[in-house]
């Protein structure tokens, strides 16, 4: 018998909600009213800048800490008060939790062996997890031994040793170097699906989220701004913080036309969602793919929308360009590198914007936006 | 690939200057150790001499080592200087390592508190250890009544308690500073939630998570306290207890040879212990190392 029948299988994937989670500490309210479904076998990645409250909502669900209030549901039940011991859930940290005067079976085995799960059973389990995270060639190594990529990955292998009801993973990735955060975000997601098991993850990093997550929640100041799958966060940002954070956006301002349309320079564009009254100032929002520039020939005649390039930074297949309109609105614009030859700094360049429907928002200073928020 | 190893390799050769300042560095190293060696290890050679050599007969004799056991009190203060060395580290080590893990985890802010605490038996010296002991005792509740059954047992010749007491508080900052040293040492918070993450309950993790990466700074806090409990002379003799040092004195009174001879065989113990917990507590890297080389065969 495995360890794995011993415990819950780990297909049996949980619902996980907060309803209405609030998270005060002295005058600070590191979570406002949090409410987030999060489907069965789900990965949902919570995304946002420090101090937003994603890692406060990672340990209310973990049991590391109670909620001032508001419920947790767990499979419809709560588990509000119930203790971090009790809850099963699998965790990997940031910083590498391994128990040092442990080999990274016995870590895995940690778990099984606190369930009572026999010797054999749980041995054979651990070597089966570890293999499942590429490291079969390193049972018996302790941890010290062991590189940060594959101290995480042991870390992974414990988290689901327990046949976790939920994974969760604060931040695991940030510590390791780029290429090894590359290769291990595949592994998780694909073991992630392998499993079947609901996961939440906490990043502050938009493409770890946006690359591995099923649902992306982006949190500003204790409060979720949107929750959406990543191509619905990348293409229609609910919120200006969101459109900021999540990729690059800029926005140039347009005036809406009597026709629903907005003006943008000398070109008209259709709005997509709810059209401002004719007349309203607003910032058209639009990525920097969405930005089409041409070099300007010295007879053409210039126009107050036509820019020069400021900087060029090379990426790799494409680089983008700093713009600085003749009224001084500032634009990044992504270009197919092969071009870049003819868009050196200094070059005066024509300006339009992509031709399909397009965010707006009101023209509002930022300074009033963040009182707002 | 190739290249890029050699040019590794390459990296790695340190520069003229640094090969150059190489033997200077090592002829000054050496300089240091010989006159750290001369002054440690000559005063002990010349005990040594001393203890061994026949002044009546010339030549040299182990007489004071052989026929040491046999001198009247030994075993008796060596035995009870051993019961207070086990009662003060016991002692010590269960009245600081919970306190200690709660301040680490669970009360930050009282770390200062409780560092000031712990340090303070440094600047009171052990005769005023002793005057505190003596007015306490003979204060008024500790004379008469059920609590001067207590004063008086503490005051046992067998194991005198009060004495293990005062060395606790002795090797109080010494023992203090080992443990927090292991304790900084390793990230305990994140440890208490991966297990409790995993279903520990607070004695399992204790047992089996926190106290194992503690062991060698558990260890080296219970030698700091059983080497000063073999040496301390002040307290023991203040408060009329026959230790160890203190019949090493009081032998030495008669025989000025074996007491030279008891105080290297003293030391020669504390280094024992000392090389025997090195031992023990670096058989853990023995272990991974051979696991890695058999790896690697």
């Amino acid at each position: 018998m495995t360890a794995q029948m011993e415990t819950r299988p780990a297909t049996t994937s949980t619902s996980v909600e907060f309803v209405g989670v609030t998270r005060v500490f002295g005058s600070t309210t590191a979570l406002a009213g949090l409410d987030l479904a999060i489907e069965p076998g789900e990965l949902l990645a919570l995304l946002g800048p420090s101090g937003c409250g994603k890692t406060t909502a990672l340990r209310l669900l973990a049991g590391f800490d109670q909620p001032t209030s508001g419920e947790i549901l767990v499979d419809g039940r709560d588990v509000t008060r119930l203790a971090v011991n009790k809850r099963d859930m699998g965790m990997v940290f940031q910083s590498y939790s391994l128990f040092p005067t442990m080999s990274a079976r016995d870590n895995v085995a940690f778990g099984l062996r606190l369930r009572g799960s026999a010797a054999s059973a749980r041995r054979a389990r651990a070597g089966e997890l570890l293999d499942l995270v590429g490291l079969s060639a390193h049972l018996d190594k302790f941890p010290h031994q062991l590189s940060g990529g594959q101290q995480q990955r042991v870390a992974l292998a414990r988290a689901l040793a327990i046949a976790p009801r939920v994974l969760l993973l604060d931040e695991p990735l940030s510590a390791l170097d780029a290429l090894v955060r590359a290769q291990l975000r595949e592994e998780i997601r694909r073991i992630q699906l392998e499993l079947g098991v609901t996961t939440v993850f906490v990043t502050h990093d938009q493409e770890e989220a946006l690359s591995m997550a099923d649902r992306v929640g982006v949190m500003r100041a204790g409060r979720l701004e949107q929750c959406d799958v990543p191509s619905v966060l990348y293409q229609r940002p609910a919120t200006a913080f969101v459109a900021e954070f999540v990729g690059t956006m800029n926005q140039v301002p347009g005036v809406i036309g009597a026709d629903g349309r907005v003006q943008v320079g000398t070109q008209a564009l259709s709005v997509d969602g709810p059209v401002p009254a004719a007349g309203v100032a607003v910032s058209v929002l639009a990525r920097p793919e969405a930005v089409l520039i041409e070099p300007l020939a010295a007879v053409d005649a210039r126009s107050p929308s036509d820019a020069t390039v400021l900087v060029a930074t090379f990426f790799g297949a494409v680089t983008r360009l700093r713009l600085v309109r003749a009224d001084g609105v500032e634009l990044l614009a992504d270009v197919a590198s092969h071009r870049a030859a003819e868009l050196t700094p200094g070059t005066a360049v024509r300006v339009s914007l992509l031709d399909r429907p397009v965010l707006v928002r009101a023209s509002v200073p930022r300074e009033a936006e963040a009182e707002h928020h | 690939m190739v290249a890029l190893a050699q040019t590794g390799r390459t990296g790695a050769a340190p520069p003229a200057a640094t090969r150059r300042r190489r033997p200077q560095v090592r002829v000054g190293r050496s300089v240091t150790l010989l006159l750290a060696a001369i002054y440690f290890i000559g005063p002990l050679g010349v005990a040594f001499w001393f203890s061994i050599h026949d002044r009546l007969h010339g030549g040299v004799r182990f007489h004071e080592y052989t026929g040491v056991f046999s001198v009247p009190g030994l075993m008796d203060s060596f035995t009870l200087s051993l019961k207070l060395a086990a009662a003060t580290i016991v002692i010590l080590l269960v009245l600081l390592v919970p306190t200690m893990l709660l301040v680490q985890l669970r009360l930050p802010r009282f770390r200062p508190i409780m560092e000031t605490l712990c340090l303070m038996p440094l600047v009171v010296p052990p005769v005023v250890l002793a005057a505190g002991i003596f007015a306490v005792l003979g204060s008024g509740p500790l004379t008469s009544g059920p609590l001067a059954t207590i004063a008086s047992d503490l005051q046992e010749t067998s194991l005198p308690w009060i004495l293990a007491l005062e060395y606790v508080i002795l090797t109080l900052p010494f023992s203090y500073r080992a443990i927090d040293a292991g304790m900084r040492s390793i990230d305990l918070a994140t440890l208490v939630k991966a297990a409790r993450n995993l279903g520990a309950s607070w004695p399992t993790l204790t047992v089996r998570v926190l106290l194992p990466p503690l062991r060698t700074a558990l260890l080296n806090a219970g030698f700091l306290a059983f080497a000063l409990v073999l040496g301390e002379y002040t307290l023991a003799t203040i408060l009329q207890y026959t230790v160890f040092s203190v019949w090493i004195v009081t032998a030495g009174q008669t025989d000025g040879q074996l007491q030279t001879a008891l105080s290297i065989m003293s030391l020669g113990v504390t280094w024992v212990l000392l090389i025997v917990i090195g031992l023990f507590a670096g058989s853990r890297k023995g272990r991974s190392r051979s696991i890695r080389r058999r790896k690697t065969a």
